[in-house]
């Protein structure tokens, strides 16, 4: 077997890894935009009992705490701490088995259950940076634009988005490195990706280079997503904050 | 012509009770000057009139026309709201301008969303909007300054951007919350040069200072709050040189010794 047909099937297995990356930024983002929207809810139903007048002690330490609870708040931040505070490995491992281990049937699809890990992973990382975004969005903008008489519409469009945009582009651009290389973590189940390809001519044809040289597909991959990114900054730094 | 009447405001933040019963009128084309310690509410009234905060209680009438009655609130929508609050305009302490734009777009913008949401927004409404925009930071000293970004000019200088865009849409009352405390020194008098330059012109303002000679010299009037009320009020020159109210003299006094 000659060196072009090895290189062939493994950059026919990369299209796994860039799927991968691609269907995780399409779904990841989004989703994760509305994650930070849930962990920044205030909304507290039982806020009302915050007003009761009751004596220090128990009680009061009760009422504090139920008039406190924000549901949607503390369900998503403890699905993030969740997420965040496990492998992504394990995580593609529970995706894939733990539905059959559970209710039985039908496993879902390899690829799929990657997907879905991914998807879920990231987008809980992405809620993160959202969140610091729009949080470190001075109220100051907000306000000059209220008494000019914008609408909370056009001042989200005209002067929140961009410099929202700004300040996330950089740690974004870190997720995005990361997620290119966790990419290859879909092997764990048995996703033909790059490395796993790399791998089969390992152990069945004693060839350690083809493993070596998918180095130079992730490295290509970085390059150009940091190139991409430079541009973005560079577009973006004709203004300060 | 009584321009502004401010009449029974309160409002409190939770339990801490900020303005108390704030009761002032402003006649067409004079200022008034707001002078008092750290914490005696004169931020908070001038955001009250702005609609940055809701009074609890009062209300606010503008030319005649009441704009603000703390009892009728809940009723007014959001686009009554923006109409009312136009009558107003506010210079923040810190500036606020839009990072992403020129001096000049942050002169222009607002009115060109404006003339947008009207549908009216034509290339000769354009240029007429622009050369709004460039005859009053001509006005301000920075016509040669118009494009560059906030981050490109001085303090100085982003505060008088700053002054140029609230007069863009031509309130009635223009409000000025210490326009120079975030500033160097040697940079306060550029700013309060363009401040005196609006009240040669007559323009109606409210200026919470804490720079007394110049509230003594170009203010019309003069309010001296402490904690939440209005101790003193009077002709500038006549409050600060001769106060009546014994905590008055005790503000002014400290004053001087600071400075
Ligand atoms: N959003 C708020 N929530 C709670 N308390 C507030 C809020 N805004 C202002 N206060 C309180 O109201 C009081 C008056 O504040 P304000 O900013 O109006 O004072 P000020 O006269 O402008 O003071 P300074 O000279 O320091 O600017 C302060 O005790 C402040 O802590
Ligand atoms: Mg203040």
């Amino acid at each position: 077997m000659n060196a072009m047909v090895i290189i062939k099937r493994l950059l026919e297995s990369s299209v796994i890894n860039l799927e991968i990356f691609f269907v995780t930024l399409a779904l990841g983002l989004p989703l994760g935009l509305i994650i930070s929207f849930g962990t920044m809810s205030k909304w507290a139903p039982f806020s009302f009992l915050l007003q009761i007048k009751a004596e220090d002690g128990f009680m009061k330490k009760i009422l504090c705490f139920i008039g406190k609870f924000r549901p949607i708040h503390d369900i998503t931040a403890i699905f993030v701490w969740i997420i965040r505070g496990t492998p992504l490995m394990l995580q593609v491992i529970i995706v894939y088995y733990g539905p059959g281990l559970i209710w039985g049937g039908e496993a879902m699809g390899r690829l799929e259950a990657a997907l879905v890990a991914f998807v879920i992973n990231y987008a809980c990382y992405f809620s993160e940076i959202f969140r610091g975004g729009i949080q470190s969005m001075p109220v100051g903008q907000k306000e000059a634009g209220e008494v000019l008489g914008m609408t909370k519409t056009q001042i989200f469009f005209k002067i929140t988005l961009l410099q929202m945009v700004k300040r996330i582009v950089p740690p974004m651009g870190n997720e995005f490195i990361t997620l290119v290389k966790d990419t290859s973590l879909a092997r764990i189940i048995a996703n033909k990706e790059i490395i796993m390809m790399a791998q089969e001519y390992v152990s069945s044809k004693a060839l350690i280079w083809p493993l070596f040289s998918t180095a130079v597909f992730f490295l290509v991959a970085c390059g150009i997503l940091t190139i991409l990114l430079n541009v973005a900054e560079k577009k973006l730094d004709y203004f300060r904050m | 012509m009584e321009m502004l009447n401010v009449a029974h405001i309160q409002k409190s933040f939770g339990k801490v009770e900020v303005l108390k019963d704030i009761s002032f009128s402003l006649e067409q084309g004079q200022s008034l000057a707001i002078i008092g310690s750290s914490g005696s509410g004169k931020t908070t009234l001038l955001r009250c009139l702005n609609f940055l905060e809701t009074p609890d209680v009062g209300t606010i009438t503008v030319g005649g026309e009441q704009i603000f009655n703390a009892e009728a609130h809940a009723k007014y929508s959001d686009k009554d709201i923006r109409k009312k609050r136009l009558k107003f305009g506010l210079v923040f302490q810190s500036f606020n301008l839009f990072p992403q734009y020129t001096a000049l777009e942050n002169v222009t913008l607002a009115c060109k969303l404006m003339a947008k949401e009207q549908k009216k927004l034509n290339k000769q409404e354009l240029e007429a909007i622009q050369q709004k925009g460039i005859e009053l930071l001509t006005q301000v000293g920075l016509a040669d300054r118009m494009h560059n970004y906030p981050h490109q000019l001085s303090g100085g200088q982003q505060q008088r951007v700053a002054i140029a865009r609230a007069l863009a849409l031509e309130p009635d009352i223009l409000c000025f919350d210490e326009p120079t405390s975030a500033l160097d020194p040697e940079l306060t008098g550029e700013v309060l040069k363009v401040i005196r330059s609006l009240a040669d012109r007559k323009m109606t303002m409210i200026i919470v200072t804490h720079e007394m000679a110049f509230a003594r010299d170009v203010a019309d009037q003069i309010i001296f709050m402490d904690g939440g009320v209005i101790v003193e009020q009077g002709p500038a020159r006549e409050v600060i040189e001769h106060p009546q109210e014994e905590r008055t003299k005790q503000f002014l006094a400290r004053y001087n010794e600071n400075n």
